[in-house]
C-alpha cells in the first residue's frame, strides 16, 4: 500500500463521515433539550435540494450552503411549532418530518434532476498542509473543517457554559427547570432550530461535495445513521465523533477489502460499518452510571406548562 | 404506541397511494419503480417510458406509477392497491418484485402484469427485458483499448443472473482484446446510493483501476472519473451532461416503444403473457454517442455494435469457461437464454468470489 493510496482512503473516510456528524451533533443538542426529533433524513434532503437549487441558480455555492441551514431550519421549525406549541407526539411528528421532507424535496428538485453541480473546492492551509501524512488533514473542503468546529464548539457550550447547562437541565427535567424559571419551550425551540440547521448543513454536503448532483432520495438513509449514532453514543459530542469516524471509517475499508478480492461474502462485510459501530459503542459505553448521567431524561416527553 | 403505529401506517398509505379518479372508458396503465422517477437512471428511464405511453396514446390511457418501492414484502402491499385500484396493466419494473408479482398476480387474474427483468411466469403475467450484455461486451471492448493499467473497476447492486450477466459480457468483451484484462468487483448492495457509489468508485480507482463501469443507477462514479482525469461508462441514461469528460458511452434504456406496444395490446384485446427479451437491434437500448475516444477505438465499437445488432456477433458464444476452467460451452455454439437468465457463475479471468 502507497502512501498515495493510504491518503486517498483517509481522504475519502473523512468525506463519509463528515455528513454524518453534521447530522449527529445538530440531532445531539436537539436531544440533550428532552426533544426527539425523527425527521433528520427529510430535513437533510430538504438541505441537500435547497443547497443545490440556490448554488446551482446564483452560481455561488456558499449561498447554496446558508439556503440549505435556512431549508433544515424551517423544517425544523415547522416540527418545533407542531411538538412544542401544540404539543403533538414527537415519534409520529418525527416519522412524518421524514416522509414531508423527503417528498417535498423530491418536488422541488424535479427540475435539478439531472443536472450537474460545481462541487466545493478544498481549501489548503499554508505551511500545515505540507506535512507528511497528516498533511491532508489541513488539504479539505470548508464544510469538513466546520463540522469538526461545530463539534468543538457543540462540546464546550453543552459542558462548560451556562447555556449549556440550561439546555441541559431542560432536557432532564422540564419541570424543575420550568420552576426555576427557565422557559422550556424557547430552550427547546432554539435546540429544534440548531438540530435543523446541522440537518440542513450535512444535506449540502451530499449534494454539493460529497456528490455534486442532487437526485431525489438521495440521502439514503443516512439521516437514520445519525440518530443511532447519537445513542450509541451516548449524548457526547466526542464519543458521536468518533462514531461517525468509525462508520464512515469501516464502510470504505470494506469497500477497498472488496475490491481487493479479500473472499469474504460482500453482504457480511456491507453489514461490517453498523456491526463494528454498535460493537465499539456498546463496549465504550459500559460504564451505566456514566450513560444514565448522560441520557436526557425527558427525553421525548411533551412540556405543557401548568402555569 | 398502538396509535403511532395506526398513524404511521395511515402516512405510509398515503405516501403510497395514488389517485384512483378514473375516467370511463379509459385504460389504466400503472408503473411500479424502485427508485425514484426521477433518480436520472435505470427508474427514470422506466417513467420516460410511461410518460411516451402517456404522449402517444392520449385519451385512451391513463398512467400512474408508484415509485421508491423496496423490494420485499413492501412491493406485494404497493402491487396489490394497484390492482384494487382499477389498474389493467401493471409494469413491475425491477427484478426484486418478481415473487411478489407473481402472487399478487394470482389474486387479481383480470389484471395484466408486466415484470421486467425476471424469468418466472404465468397466465396473467408476462416478463419483458432488453439485452443489455450487449451493450456491456461493447463498454468491455472498450475498456480493454483505453485502459493503461489493464484493470477496470466495476461497480455493483445485488448478485442477480442479469447483474452477473453484464459482469460476464463486460470481460468476454474486454478478454477479445487483452486476454489478462483485470476486473475489480465491488458490491454496494444498493441500486441507488450515490455517495456509497462514488466512495466505491473512489476505492477501485485508488487501488489502480482507471476505468470504472456499474450496475448501480447513479452518476456519481462518473463524476468522481472526471474529478480523477479517469473514464468510465454510463449506465440506464445519457450520463454525459455529468461528466463530459469522463463519460465513453452509455447504455441507454427505452422502453418507450415497448410500452406503447403493449398497453396498445391491451387496448385491441391481443395481450397475453410473453417472455420478450429483446436487444440493440430492436432499440430497446441504444448506445450513448462514442465520446472521449480516438477515432478508431469509436470505429471499432460501431462495427462491434453493426455486428451484434446483425446477429453475426454473439457476446456469448463459446468456448466459455467458469473460474475453476470447466467449459461452460465449446467452440461454436453460443449460450441459451435460459442459461443466460439464470447465470450464477463467472467467466475465467475474473478475481472475485460470486456472492451467493
Amino acid at each position: 500500500m502507497t502512501a498515495l493510496m493510504l491518503e486517498g482512503i483517509l481522504l475519502t473516510i473523512i468525506t463519509a463521515a463528515t455528513p454524518l456528524l453534521f447530522a449527529s451533533i445538530g440531532e445531539l443538542v436537539t436531544e440533550r433539550s428532552g426533544v426527539l426529533n425523527l425527521g433528520v433524513e427529510g430535513m437533510m434532503a430538504m438541505g441537500a435540494v435547497i443547497g443545490f437549487a440556490v448554488a446551482h441558480s446564483t452560481g455561488n455555492i456558499a449561498l447554496g450552503v446558508v439556503g440549505a441551514i435556512f431549508a433544515g431550519m424551517a423544517m425544523a421549525a415547522l416540527f418545533g411549532v407542531v411538538t412544542l406549541i401544540f404539543v403533538a407526539n414527537q415519534v409520529a411528528s418525527g416519522l412524518a418530518l421524514t416522509l414531508f421532507g423527503l417528498g417535498l424535496s423530491g418536488l422541488i428538485g424535479d427540475a435539478f434532476v439531472g443536472v450537474p453541480g460545481a462541487g466545493l473546492a478544498r481549501v489548503s492551509i499554508p505551511g500545515l498542509s505540507d506535512l507528511p501524512v497528516i498533511g491532508l488533514l489541513f488539504r479539505l473542503d470548508p464544510l469538513t473543517y466546520l463540522a469538526v468546529a461545530i463539534t468543538i464548539a457543540v462540546s464546550w457550550f453543552l459542558f462548560r457554559t451556562r447555556g449549556g447547562l440550561i439546555l441541559r437541565a431542560v432536557g432532564d427535567s422540564h419541570v424543575s427547570a420550568h420552576a426555576l424559571g427557565y422557559s422550556v419551550i424557547r430552550v427547546r425551540f432554539m435546540a429544534v432550530l440548531f438540530g435543523g440547521a446541522c440537518s440542513g448543513l450535512a444535506g449540502a454536503y451530499l449534494s454539493l461535495v460529497y456528490t455534486p448532483q442532487w437526485t431525489q432520495a438521495m440521502t439514503a438513509g443516512r439521516g437514520w445513521i445519525a440518530l443511532a449514532l447519537v445513542v450509541f453514543g451516548t449524548w457526547l459530542p466526542g464519543r458521536v465523533a468518533v462514531g461517525a469516524l468509525l462508520f464512515g471509517g469501516v464502510s470504505i475499508l470494506q469497500l477497498h477489502a472488496q475490491a481487493l478480492g479479500v473472499g469474504v461474502p460482500s453482504q457480511f462485510l456491507s453489514a461490517l460499518p453498523y456491526l463494528t459501530t454498535v460493537i465499539v459503542l456498546v463496549i465504550i459505553s459500559r460504564n451505566r452510571a456514566l450513560v444514565r448521567a448522560n441520557t436526557p431524561a425527558a427525553l421525548g416527553q411533551s412540556f405543557v406548562p401548568d402555569r | 404506541m398502538k396509535k403511532i403505529l395506526t398513524a404511521a401506517t395511515a402516512i405510509v398509505a398515503l405516501a403510497v397511494g395514488i389517485g384512483s379518479a378514473e375516467a370511463a372508458g379509459k385504460l389504466k396503465a400503472c408503473w411500479m419503480y424502485v427508485g425514484p422517477h426521477s433518480d436520472g437512471g435505470y427508474s427514470e428511464g422506466h417513467d420516460v417510458g410511461r410518460q411516451m405511453v402517456e404522449k402517444e396514446l392520449g385519451d385512451k390511457v391513463e398512467t400512474s406509477y408508484v415509485e421508491s418501492i423496496a423490494e420485499g414484502p413492501d412491493a406485494e402491499r404497493a402491487l396489490e392497491r394497484l390492482a384494487r385500484s382499477g389498474c389493467e396493466i401493471i409494469f413491475s419494473t425491477s427484478f426484486g418484485f418478481m415473487d411478489a408479482t407473481i402472487k399478487v398476480a394470482a389474486k387479481f387474474p383480470k389484471v395484466k402484469f408486466e415484470h421486467a427483468t425476471g424469468f418466472k411466469t404465468s397466465e396473467n403475467v408476462g416478463t419483458y427485458n432488453a439485452r443489455f450484455y450487449e451493450g456491456r461486451y461493447i463498454a468491455g471492448q472498450i475498456a480493454a483499448k483505453q485502459s493503461k493499467s489493464g484493470v477496470s473497476g466495476y461497480i455493483v447492486s445485488f448478485p442477480i443472473p442479469e447483474v452477473v450477466m453484464g459482469i460476464n459480457a463486460y470481460m468476454l468483451g474486454a478478454q477479445s482484446i487483452n486476454p489478462d484484462f483485470k476486473l475489480k468487483i465491488v458490491w454496494v448492495n444498493s441500486w441507488f446510493d450515490p455517495a456509497k457509489e462514488a466512495d466505491a468508485a473512489k476505492a477501485l480507482f485508488d487501488q489502480g483501476a482507471d476505468i470504472i463501469a456499474q450496475h448501480t443507477d447513479s452518476p456519481a462514479p462518473l463524476q468522481i472519473a472526471q474529478e480523477r482525469g479517469l473514464h468510465g461508462f454510463g449506465q440506464a441514461h445519457n450520463m454525459y451532461d455529468f461528466a463530459p469528460k469522463a463519460q465513453y458511452t452509455a447504455i441507454i434504456d427505452t422502453w418507450g416503444p415497448y410500452y406503447v406496444k403493449r398497453v396498445n395490446a391491451v387496448l385491441d384485446g391481443t395481450w397475453k403473457a410473453e417472455q420478450i427479451w429483446d436487444g440493440l437491434k430492436d432499440g430497446i437500448l441504444h448506445m450513448a454517442d462514442y465520446t472521449n475516444l480516438p477515432d478508431d477505438v469509436v470505429a471499432s465499437a460501431k462495427k462491434t455494435q453493426a455486428e451484434i445488432e446483425a446477429g453475426t456477433l454473439l457476446p456469448f458464444k463459446g468456448p466459455i469457461f467458469k473460474q475453476d476452467g470447466t467449459e461452460v460451452i465449446g467452440a461454436g455454439k453460443s449460450l441459451d437464454d435460459g442459461t443466460l437468465l439464470s447465470m450464477n457463475w463467472y467467466v475465467k479471468g475474473i478475481d472475485d468470489k460470486l456472492p451467493q
